[in-house]
C-alpha cells in the first residue's frame, strides 16, 4: 500500500529530512540529529509536523453522550474550549487507542485525535455505536483535510504568541482557542507529547505551508526526537507500549487508570475494568533504569533471579538524562520502585532498577 | 547528500572500512553508516587476542534509535581496540575514519575481496 505523504513532505525533503514509515505515513524522522532536536525542545523550542495524527469530528445533539460511552474519561466535565486525555477500549477493556478529546471553543461538538492510521477505524466505530445506541450524531474523519504541528519547549509561549493574532499565553494546560497564524484560521491547544510546555496547532491541510513557514526560525524536529522526548517524560506510545493485537493491555496495566472514570454509569469496557480494579492486575507498566552500558530495546526479556518476569516495550538512551531508560511490563510483585531486575540484552543479563516512569523527575533528582 | 569515502582504504557492502597499516589492518564504519545510525551512544567491542573470521560479527554499535552489528572485513587476531570510543562513542559520528576507528586485526589474509572506493561510492 502506498504511504501517505504529509502536505509538507516536499518542504521537509528540501530541508534535508530523513523519512520513516509511521502508521502508514512517510514522516520526517530527523532533520539534523535526534540529540540536537531533543535538546532544542528541552532547552528552548522545537516544531514537529504531526499531520500523521488522525482527526475525527463529532457533532450533533448526542455528541456528548457518544463521547462519554466510547471514551473512558468523564466528558461531561469538559467546558467549551477544554481538552482531556482519554482511552478508547474494546468490550474486554483492552486499549484500542489513546486520544485527546477537545470540546470546541464554541461548544459545538468535539474533535478527538486518534493515533496515526486509526482515524478511519475510529470514525467507523463511532458511527456504528451511534446507530446501535440510537444516538443522533454526525461523525467525520477529517484526517486528510487537517494539518497539525506541535510547538514544544520552555520558549513555546513567546514563540507561538509571536505569530498568532490573539494572545495564547493565558491558555491553561488542556485548553484551546481559535486564532489566526499567517492569516490561516487555526485551533491552538495547550497540549503536547514531550513533557514540556507547548502547543498543538490544527489548521486546514491546504494551508500547511503558510503555518509551517510562520515558524521558519524554529528548530524542526522529527519523530526520532519525539520518541526520545516522550519516553523521558514516561508517556506511552500507541502501537508499541500498548496495541490491541501485539500488546493487548487495559488502562490499569498501562498505568492509565487516572483517565478511567468508573463513576460513569456506562462506557465500553467498563465492566471488565471494574472487575480488574477489585481483583488487581497481574502485570503493570514500570519505568526501568539500565545500570550498565547497554540499551534495552522493544521485546527484550525482563528477568528477576534469572526467571522471566516481563518484557520491554520501549527503550532508548535518554538524551537529556544521559542514562539508558525503558518502559516495560512486569509481574505485579516486581513493580515497586527500587526493585532490582535484569534485562536480557543480546542474550546477556544486564543489571537494571525499577524507577518512576516519569524519568525526567525521578532520575534528575537522584 | 554526499558522503566522505577516503581513497586510501577499502570497503564492504555492510559499510565497514579497512585500512592497511604496518603490521595490521584498522577497521571502522563508514561516514554513510554513522549517518544512517544517527547519534551513537554505545560501542561493544571484542577483547584483544580474540580470533575472528571475515564476515563474522565482532561487535555492536548502538545509536539512540537502532542497534547494528559490525562485521569483520578480514580474518585474524584482534591486535588493538579503540578504548577512547568506550567513553566517547560520539567519536564514531564525528570522525568515522580517524578518531572513531574500532579495531585493529593482525591478518595474513589479503584484501582482494573488499570493495574499492569507487565501487563502494556507487552503492551508497
Amino acid at each position: 500500500m502506498p504511504l501517505n505523504k504529509p502536505p509538507l513532505y516536499e518542504v521537509h525533503r528540501g530541508a534535508g529530512a530523513d523519512f520513516t514509515d509511521f502508521g502508514g505515513w512517510e514522516m520526517p524522522v530527523k532533520f539534523d540529529s535526534i540529540r540536537s532536536e531533543h535538546a532544542a525542545v528541552r532547552e528552548s523550542v522545537g516544531i514537529f509536523d504531526v499531520s500523521h495524527m488522525s482527526e475525527v469530528v463529532v457533532t450533533g445533539p448526542d455528541a456528548t453522550a457518544i463521547m462519554d460511552r466510547l471514551t473512558t474519561n468523564d466528558v461531561q466535565t469538559l467546558d467549551s474550549g477544554d481538552a482531556q486525555y482519554s482511552c478508547i477500549l474494546d468490550e474486554e477493556g483492552v486499549i484500542l487507542d489513546d486520544t485527546v478529546v477537545y470540546r470546541y471553543p464554541d461548544g459545538d461538538g468535539y474533535l478527538f485525535v486518534p493515533n496515526a492510521g486509526h482515524g478511519e477505524q475510529m470514525a467507523e466505530r463511532w458511527s456504528q455505536y451511534a446507530s446501535e445506541f440510537g444516538l443522533s450524531v454526525t461523525v467525520e474523519n477529517q484526517t486528510d483535510s487537517t494539518g497539525l504541528v506541535a510547538v514544544q519547549g520552555p520558549d513555546s509561549v513567546e514563540t507561538v504568541e509571536a505569530v498568532t493574532s490573539d494572545p495564547v499565553g493565558e491558555l491553561s494546560r488542556f485548553s484551546w482557542k481559535q486564532t489566526e497564524i499567517a492569516a490561516v484560521e487555526c485551533h491552538v491547544a495547550r497540549t503536547g507529547y514531550t513533557g514540556e510546555d507547548g502547543y498543538e496547532i490544527f489548521f486546514p491541510a491546504s494551508d500547511s505551508e503558510a503555518v509551517w513557514e510562520a515558524f521558519e526560525d524554529i528548530q524542526p524536529c522529527g519523530l526520532g526526537a519525539r520518541d526520545t522526548l516522550r519516553l523521558e517524560a514516561g508517556l506511552l506510545l500507541s502501537g508499541q507500549d500498548f496495541d490491541p493485537e501485539d500488546e493487548p493491555r487495559t488502562p490499569l496495566e498501562a498505568g492509565l487508570g487516572f483517565v478511567v472514570d468508573l463513576s460513569k454509569d456506562e462506557f465500553i469496557g467498563r465492566e471488565t475494568l471494574q472487575d480488574l480494579e477489585e481483583a488487581g492486575v497481574e502485570e503493570r507498566v514500570v519505568g526501568i533504569r539500565i545500570d550498565e552500558r547497554a540499551i534495552a530495546r522493544h521485546g527484550y526479556s525482563i528477568l528477576a533471579d534469572g526467571t522471566e518476569i516481563g518484557h520491554v516495550t520501549s527503550g532508548t538512551m535518554g538524551p537529556t538524562l544521559n542514562v539508558p531508560i525503558a518502559l516495560g511490563y512486569v509481574e505485579t510483585p516486581f513493580t515497586e520502585t527500587g526493585t532490582e531486575i535484569e534485562v536480557e540484552v543480546r542474550g546477556e543479563p544486564v543489571e537494571a532498577t525499577v524507577v518512576d516512569q516519569r524519568f525526567l523527575d525521578s532520575l534528575e533528582s537522584n | 547528500m554526499s558522503f566522505n569515502v577516503p581513497e586510501d582504504r577499502q570497503y564492504t557492502e555492510s559499510h565497514e572500512w579497512t585500512e592497511p597499516r604496518d603490521d595490521v589492518v584498522r577497521i571502522g564504519i563508514t561516514d554513510f553508516a554513522q549517518d544512517e545510525l544517527g547519534d551513537i551512544v554505545f560501542v561493544e567491542l571484542p577483547d584483544v587476542g580474540d580470533e575472528i573470521e571475515a564476515g563474522e560479527s565482532f561487535g555492536v554499535v548502538e545509536s539512540i534509535k537502532a542497534v547494528s552489528d559490525i562485521y569483520a572485513t578480514v580474518s585474524g587476531e584482534i591486535a588493538a581496540v579503540n578504548d577512547e570510543i568506550r567513553d566517547q562513542p560520539e567519536l564514531v559520528n564525528d570522525e568515522p575514519f580517524d578518531g572513531g576507528w574500532l579495531i585493529e586485526i593482525e591478518t595474513n589474509g589479503d584484501l582482494d575481496h573488499l570493495l574499492s572506493p569507487s565501487e563502494y561510492s556507487e552503492q551508497i
